[in-house]
């Protein structure tokens, strides 16, 4: 498994996901810098959350036309699964691998803290850690999370099965409670909440342990 | 040539600024205020001397990175 992180100008959670890929799979992931215009030989590529380019014009705009984004797409589009995390998710929106768009949070709060989730899909290779139904916490911390789309796209992802993770109580706004979504080909999954943040009994939790050790089996 | 570039959030996005701003504004006694939507504004030159094709140039640029047509409008004004 090579696995790849990329980093963008204040990304500050690629360490954190570096962690626990290297957790789940035994072996540290390549970090690969914005600027690169092209990616090491991988089979898994994580976008990382944080504030990359300082969240100027719109979280993830920026970052999303970075040099390295071109090959990410390529990849993305033949196959590789790839996972944004919170500004990650941002990102892959920007770019349009994933519908939908992440607004300003409803309450216009910053939100940090532990929420619930249901596991709506067990079948994405994102998701495969889980049963179905199942209830997992993670963090969120984030400005913009409300997940935004137009109802005809909304129905389709629901109706798809691409949304995978829906917040029990919506920190945040967003449609339908959606707290992360699967592209059409289910190799792409976006999620504004923090997998990497408990991975261990330590940092408070295991969900996001059982998350990562099921993706990265089930990209093997 | 400039352009100014005014971005808006589409109708029926929430704008939880605008309302904010809203409320903010009838605090201070402003009465009969509704539907305050914040948006951004962008200003550049161009080397462009022609406007059609400054105009043109710019909405690529609306198009590829200045907005998102997910969620916002813009509207472009070239002036020499």
């Amino acid at each position: 498994m090579k696995a790849s992180v990329i980093v963008f100008p204040a990304s500050n959670c690629d360490r954190d996901v570096a962690v626990a890929l290297e957790q789940a799979t035994g072996q540290a992931p390549q970090m690969v810098w914005h600027g690169d215009s092209a990616l090491p030989d991988t089979d898994f590529i994580a976008l990382p959350g944080g504030f990359s380019y300082g969240d100027y014009l719109r979280c993830g705009a920026m970052a999303s036309k970075s040099p390295i984004m071109r090959a990410v797409i390529d990849k993305a589009n033949a196959g590789t699964p790839v996972l944004g995390i919170c500004n990650g998710f941002q990102i892959l929106c920007e770019t349009g691998l994933l519908p939908g768009a992440l607004l300003r949070n409803a309450n216009l709060n910053f939100v940090c803290r532990t929420v619930s989730l249901r596991v709506e899909n067990n079948q994405s290779i994102f998701t495969r850690g889980f049963e179905a139904g199942q209830y997992v916490d993670f963090p969120v911390a984030h400005h913009d999370g409300n997940f935004f789309a137009d109802d005809a796209t909304l129905d389709k992802l629901e109706g798809d099965g691409r949304v995978a993770l829906r917040y029990v109580d919506n920190p945040n706004g967003s449609a339908r409670n959606i707290a992360g979504v699967l592209n059409d080909a289910g190799n792409v999954f976006g999620l504004m909440p923090h997998p990497e943040r408990v991975i261990s009994p330590l940092l408070g939790g295991l969900d996001g342990a059982a998350f990562f050790k099921g993706v990265l089996e089930a990209a093997a | 040539m400039k352009a100014k570039i005014t971005i808006t959030l589409k109708n029926g996005v929430l704008d939880p600024q605008g309302k904010a701003i809203e409320g903010a504004l009838k605090g201070l006694g402003f009465d009969g205020v509704s539907d305050v939507r914040q948006g951004k504004e962008i200003e550049l030159k161009l080397d462009e001397t022609d406007e059609a094709a400054a105009r043109a140039k710019a909405e690529d640029m609306c198009q590829k990175l200045l907005a998102n047509p997910v969620m916002e409008n813009y509207a472009i004004e070239i002036t020499p």
